[in-house]
């Protein structure tokens, strides 16, 4: 059994300011390489190693991170 | 993509709090206001006190909080929220009322309301956000910009014959006896995010036991204003700021629990070292 | 209602009207020649009595921006002060008109321009009614010319200011705050309760509960086409006020061929420069604007028609004058009398001045 986690990033919301990243310990985010309608590369999951620890959220300024975790 | 499974009602674990408004926040992409907002609201919530909550935001890049808050908000001018919040205080006794000013705001033109609301120990919270520069005017000098330290006003670094030296309000205000909280806090990694929230939700309980006025100031950064990266500013504040606005606790239930008096402090005097 | 006869200064009379009226607050700080307003409420500690709060602020600014937060929170506050201290409020003035909200604020003038001197004058009539703060506002506006009217003026204060979520100046002068008269005053009207301050304020920020939306309080709106909405609101509210709550008396102008105006402490030295000229022979009688906004526009221009002169009387070099020139609309000459810097002028100087610049000139 292991901890899985996952982010939904509000794409329209994000302003792709990165602090996101800077703090995954997973290495799981990064900036897209598509930007939404404000121009901005938003936020997203790069990969499956996401531990749901919910720190990209914490330091999210814009609130647009909801992170859902489960025992699988 | 990798979430299909995971992505159910039941697994969540974290969501924006129903004390922020779904309003789209006008603050420059990285900047900490939203996560200060984030902070305040969670604790809001937490505690139950959305209908006592009644928030103050004067001039500055916050002017606007009253967007973001869902609770009832005053906008107020230029460094007086003190003012207006001592006043609703005293008129809803039983309410939380709490203001968000920024550096200029509270340590510059609202000194004064700052410095005397603390004084006669009003039960209100300041939350005190210092990113040491006037953000919605373009980055100009604020009290709390760093000595050496570049602005629109200082395009060469604050220098101390022109300028003098950055006021450290906070350690100021912990003086006073009218203060029973005093706190620096930061919200740049998850667990200065923890601390600060665990800082916030003393300062809303402090004020629920009527304990006189709850100061807590957020070092902060504005990228903008700086000319950085989001995360370099972040990095760039955690070597240059914190040596000279430490974070932690500096009165507690009254009592002063680090000693430090502004005027003997070599620390704040040095230059910021050169990129 | 049972009325208690007392002997009071007009300032005590404010203080007095403010307990008694139902006020939840006042934040002052001191100032000549008004500071008995403040040491009037903290004698009569009026928190025991009814709840309301007093608060000795650390500036005028403090005391203003304190009013501008209960006031947004639905409360009745007010202030006080005189001129200098008046213009130091002006900022938050303007906040409290752009942000709509309902409060008393007390002038009780005394000579300019600078520190000037702590003797009655006029001379914030501009200020009061023109602006004092920026942008297109005004203050509807109570010029009491005795103890008794500054006893009553807060009352009709609370009703006009809740009724067009405006701030109401009582402009008073020195003379007014200081002399001594008899005042009636009535039973104590209770505070507003939290449910009829939701019922008598529902869009102020008093804690925001689960069955409504969030109150925001602000004078700020980014979106110029928005902000011209909002300045269109201001200026249909003051047409309001012009047409249903004008006040002004008018003493012997019946078969008047010239009338002095005068407000405030002037108007008593003209109603008794009024009884000096009819002993001379000539027909003089007195407009009285209660209100200076809204102006009595509307009688000055009926007074003018049938006239052969008006003379506003006031403690300033000529500043009510010219809404009076505007009102009579130029169908009759129309002069000023006045003495400024403290002075008051006296009921013959005002009838020599009638006479030496109407009659004989």
């Amino acid at each position: 059994m292991a901890i899985k986690g996952a982010i939904v990033v509000d794409e329209v919301k994000c302003k792709g300011c990165g602090v996101c990243a800077s703090v995954c310990p997973k290495h799981v985010i990064a900036l897209s390489k598509n930007v939404n309608t404000k121009g901005y590369n938003y936020a997203e999951m790069i990969n499956g190693d996401c531990i749901g620890c919910a720190s990209c959220a914490m330091v999210c300024p814009d609130g647009v991170i909801t992170v859902y975790k489960a025992k699988v | 993509m990798f979430n299909e499974e995971i992505v159910k009602p039941e697994n969540l674990v974290y969501k924006k709090t129903s004390v922020l408004t779904d309003a789209v926040m006008h603050y420059c992409p990285g900047c900490p206001h939203g996560t200060i907002h984030r902070i305040i609201a969670e604790v809001i919530d937490e505690m139950g006190i959305q209908d006592k909550a009644i928030g103050i935001a004067p001039v500055g890049c916050s002017v606007l909080a009253y967007n973001y808050f869902n609770v009832d908000f005053v906008e107020a001018a230029h460094g007086r929220a003190p003012a207006l919040a001592s006043a609703i205080q005293r008129l809803h006794p039983n309410h939380h009322t709490f203001t968000y000013q920024g550096d200029g705001d509270l340590a510059a033109i609202g000194t004064a309301e700052t410095i005397h609301a603390c004084n006669r120990g009003e039960n209100i919270i300041i939350f005190f956000v210092n990113n040491a520069i006037y953000g919605m005017t373009g980055g100009q000098m604020a009290p709390t910009t760093l000595v050496g330290m570049k602005s629109a006003t200082t395009p060469y670094g604050r220098r101390v014959d022109l300028n003098g030296w950055p006021l450290q309000i906070t350690e100021l205000v912990a003086q006073l006896p009218g203060t029973d909280y005093v706190t620096r806090q930061s919200a740049s990694t998850p667990a200065d995010v923890r601390k600060a929230k665990a800082a916030v939700r003393k300062a809303f309980e402090n004020q629920a036991a009527h304990r006189g006025t709850q100061f807590v100031e957020f070092v902060s950064t504005c990228n903008s204003g700086w000319k950085m990266t989001p995360v370099a500013a972040n990095e760039w504040m955690r070597q240059n700021m914190f040596p000279k606005y430490v974070l932690g606790d500096i009165k507690s239930d009254g009592e002063i629990v680090r000693e430090y008096n502004p005027a003997d402090s070599k620390v704040i005097r040095e230059l910021i070292p050169v990129k | 209602m049972a009325k208690e006869l007392k002997l009071m200064k007009g300032n005590e009379a404010i203080a007095e009207a403010a307990i008694r009226s139902g006020c939840d607050g006042y934040f002052g700080y001191p100032i000549t020649p008004q500071s008995e307003v403040m040491e009037h409420l903290m004698a009569e500690m009026p928190w025991e009595k009814t709840g309301m709060v007093v608060l000795q602020a650390e500036s005028e600014v403090a005391s203003i921006n304190m009013v501008y937060g209960g006031a947004a929170t639905g409360k009745k506050v007010m202030t006080s002060s005189s001129s200098p201290g008046m213009s130091l409020m002006q900022e938050g003035v303007t906040y409290l008109a752009g942000a709509e909200l309902p409060c008393l604020l007390v002038n009780v003038m005394r000579g300019g321009p600078g520190l000037g001197t702590i003797q009655p004058s006029q001379a914030d009539y501009f200020q009061t009614t023109k602006g004092g703060g920026h942008g297109d506002y005004q203050l509807y506006t109570l010029a009491p010319a005795s103890v008794q009217e500054m006893y009553d003026f807060v009352f009709k204060a609370w009703d006009i200011a809740f009724k067009y979520r405006n701030p109401v100046m009582i402009l008073s002068d020195g003379a007014i705050g200081q002399v001594m008269e008899k005042v009636y005053v009535g039973d104590y009207v209770p505070r507003w309760t939290d449910e009829e301050i939701a019922k008598n304020a529902p869009w102020a920020a008093f804690g925001k509960p689960a069955s409504r939306d969030h109150n925001i309080i602000t004078s700020l709106e980014l979106d110029s086409a928005k902000q011209e909405q909002n300045n269109h609101r201001f200026q249909a509210k003051y047409r309001e006020m012009e047409k249903n709550d004008t006040l002004y008396e008018e003493i012997m102008c019946d078969d008047a061929e010239y009338v002095f105006v005068a407000y405030g402490s002037c108007a008593r030295i003209a109603h008794k420069a009024v009884q000096l000229a009819r002993e001379k022979g000539i027909k003089a009688g007195l407009l009285r604007p209660i209100t200076l906004f809204p102006f009595p526009t509307a009688p000055i221009k009926a007074l003018a028609q049938r006239v052969k002169g008006m003379l506003s009387v006031e403690m300033s070099a000529g500043q009510m004058v010219q809404d009076v020139k505007l009102a009579s609309e130029f169908k009759c000459p129309v002069e000023y009398f006045g003495r400024y810097g403290g002075i008051i002028p006296t009921p013959q100087e005002v009838v020599e001045a009638l006479e030496n610049k109407l009659i004989k000139g």
